[in-house]
């Protein structure tokens, strides 16, 4: 028996609406153009590219922040757009969403303990009243918290502590998927580790799946079972975490994988890093054809034009590229025009 | 030794609060050396210290920052200033905050060489397009003309390199350069400035990046909770940690670059500036403490080929690494 995916998005397109001039035309950014995801139970599938790409409007169209422009975001194997009320209100207990910053998600005048028992009041019959106390402490023990901190307001706690309240919060309601936006991005190394740590833990423990969103290369290898890379809006390439980072295909996810600093690096500094030329075109006015072609060293001319799809293409995963080819051991890579 | 920048026993206080507590560096002649550290390990704090740029209410209790043998901290305030730009430059993380938003960009790099150069302003803006050109930003002379908020990140940073080098200082200081940028576009700015020590300049990169450290300085100091720790070639601090907290921060740095190993996060957290730990500051979260590293405060002492360790059990620590990496 396949199990039902925790969490699908089919063609999603979603975006932010604008206003070109005083009495411009009403515009559509489309910041997510076109993606398509699953994420099974007890998965972790990393989402990663760099600012603009469109992550963060994924995670907010999958939690219902956003209603999508077209496409649609299926949770259980049912679509959030035909869900009543009541069914979205239920469907928000089982999908949480913990923020990169720590400090601006807890509200600085409630305690540990209320911040934690509020989805309590807000869903009740999850725990009876008079197993609150009880279930703060496991919790917050669960965290890797002191249980007697619980009565703390969070202007106590460092950034690692605060980050653990989140995902005790998140925690709170037995979600079965959490979708993390940048939750480990604002730590310190020896802090965020502990915090991976925490969430590998909690996988383990509870089978809870991650919509894992970062720009961070390393922490997605070592972190993610399945991987997809977007640039603009779309999907370029996604496959299994050690196929994508041990073959990539993608023009893309190659210079990607090739400038993300490493603290191996020290080992092998012959070799220069793929440096792509420009900055990363606007969301707002997206290249023609493949997205990336302004900035690709592989570009043809079928490339301006010729939108390609994300297939299989030969190189065993996924990817949109009309010239895909796996590059192996990132030093055999060409390099590009340096960026002048 | 031709040493362009020394440190040595530098303590910066705010108040009671020691934000350094003893950091001793050398920079060679367009060497690169980086400074290593989690937020509130006094790297920041120190860098500004050698710009004579600490904040009104921080003052240096002790120690000598040399530049070429004058000790900097000597110097009377406009001497100091002409230093900066002609000696000694800087750039920081987030270049937006550190340029005018209702000037021109090519004004304000001209500006440089209008004050200290008495170029007239054609000259000086001719000579501020070259300047942007040479960063690596497009149509100079049409950008010259726009304002900080036109530009992309990656190219306010370049503005800020371009600036930095006008006068052609000896050393630049770059704090969290690339932190703020996407990773392609951090790989265009550690290009550019890796170009420049090529072409002899020297730096200061300080960095949270163990990853950024490792592919653009010969040699590096980790600090932790305002002390230097260790200190050494990158191949040696990196392939060979002698102190605890450096073998903790590789252990616990997710790699691109390897396929899955375990990342082990150090325990416990950052300690406290206001109440640090007794003896060691890192002993509460030292898996190789003992009651010695409770009450007796380790100093920075020099290990063989040069490098160097604040901890009693420098040598156990590297038997650890030998037998880890055997």
């Amino acid at each position: 028996m396949t199990e039902q995916p925790v969490l699908e998005l089919v063609d999603l397109v979603a975006g932010y609406r604008t206003r070109r001039g005083v009495f411009g035309r009403r515009g559509l950014i489309r910041a997510v153009d076109g993606v398509n995801l699953t994420v099974g139970a007890g998965e972790t599938v990393c989402l990663v590219g760099e600012s603009g790409c469109g992550k963060s409007t994924v995670a907010r169209s999958v939690v219902n922040l956003l209603a999508p422009v077209s496409g649609e975001v299926r949770f259980a194997g049912r679509s959030l757009a035909s869900m009543d009320r009541r069914e979205l209100r239920a469907m928000r207990r089982e999908v949480q969403l913990v923020f990169q910053d720590p400090y601006a998600s807890l509200n600085p005048r409630m305690t540990v303990r209320e911040l934690i028992t509020e989805a309590w009041r807000i869903h009740p019959g999850i725990v009876a009243r008079e197993r609150w106390d009880a279930e703060v402490a496991e919790l917050l023990e669960r965290v890797g918290l002191n249980p007697a901190h619980a009565a703390r307001h969070p202007h106590q706690f460092s950034g690692g502590q605060r980050q653990r309240i989140c995902i005790a919060r998140a925690l709170s309601v037995r979600p079965r998927l959490i979708v993390c936006d940048e939750a480990v991005s604002a730590l310190d190394v020896s802090i965020q580790a502990q915090i991976l740590a925490l969430l590998g833990k909690l996988r383990d423990e509870l089978g809870v799946a991650y919509l894992f969103i970062t720009h961070d290369l390393g922490v997605v290898r070592h972190f993610a079972d399945r991987v997809a890379v977007m640039h603009l809006g779309t999907v370029v390439e996604t496959g299994a975490t050690e196929q994508i980072y041990s073959s990539p295909a993608h023009p893309y996810t190659q210079a990607l994988l090739s400038a993300a600093p490493s603290v191996d690096d020290w080992r092998d500094r012959g070799g220069e890093e793929i440096v792509l030329r420009g900055d990363v075109p606007s969301p707002a006015r997206p290249p023609a054809g493949c997205r990336f072609h302004t900035r690709c060293w592989r570009a043809e001319q079928r490339c301006d034009t010729e939108v390609p799809a994300l297939e299989e293409r030969g190189v065993g995963h996924p990817v949109a590229c009309h010239y895909a080819s796996v590059a192996t051991g990132l030093d055999g890579l060409g390099i590009a025009d340096p960026a002048r | 030794m031709s040493a362009l920048l020394e440190v040595s026993g530098l303590q910066v206080a705010f108040g009671e609060l020691r934000a350094v507590r003893g950091v001793s560096l050398t920079v060679g002649k367009g060497q690169t050396l980086a400074v290593v550290g989690e937020s509130g390990s006094g790297k920041s704090i120190t860098s500004l210290a050698v710009m004579g740029l600490l904040p009104a209410q921080a003052r240096v209790v002790e120690g000598e920052i040399s530049l070429d043998g004058v000790n900097l901290l000597d110097l009377a305030p406009e001497e100091l200033r002409r230093l900066r730009g002609e000696e000694l430059a800087m750039i920081f993380q987030d270049p937006l905050s550190a340029l005018n938003p209702s000037l021109t960009v090519g004004y304000q790099i001209a500006e440089v060489f209008r004050r200290r150069r008495g170029a007239s302003r054609a000259v000086a803006t001719g000579r501020a397009v070259e300047a942007m050109a040479e960063v690596g930003i497009p149509d100079a002379a049409e950008r010259a003309k726009a304002y900080p908020h036109e530009f992309s990140g990656g190219m306010r940073q370049r503005v800020m390199i371009a600036m930095a080098l006008a006068l052609e200082p000896r050393l630049l200081i770059a704090d969290e350069p690339t932190t703020a940028l996407d990773v392609t576009v951090q790989a265009q700015i550690l290009r550019l400035l890796r170009e420049r020590q090529r072409a002899g300049l020297a730096m200061i990169i300080i960095s949270h990046d163990l990853g950024v450290v490792a592919r653009t300085a010969q040699s590096v100091v980790v600090m932790y909770a305002g002390q230097a720790v260790e200190s050494g070639t990158v191949a040696e601090v990196y392939g060979t940690p002698a102190h605890p907290y450096t073998l903790g921060l590789m252990a616990a740095s997710p790699s691109a670059r390897t396929g899955r190993r375990g990342i082990r996060p150090i325990d416990g957290n950052p300690p406290d500036l206001t109440a640090l730990p007794s003896g060691c500051a890192f002993h509460p979260r030292c898996p190789f403490a003992r009651e010695r590293c409770r009450t007796e405060t380790p100093a920075l002492r020099p290990l063989p080929s040069g490098r160097t360790s604040a901890c009693h059990f420098a040598e156990e620590v590297l038997a650890h690494d030998r037998a880890a990496g055997a």
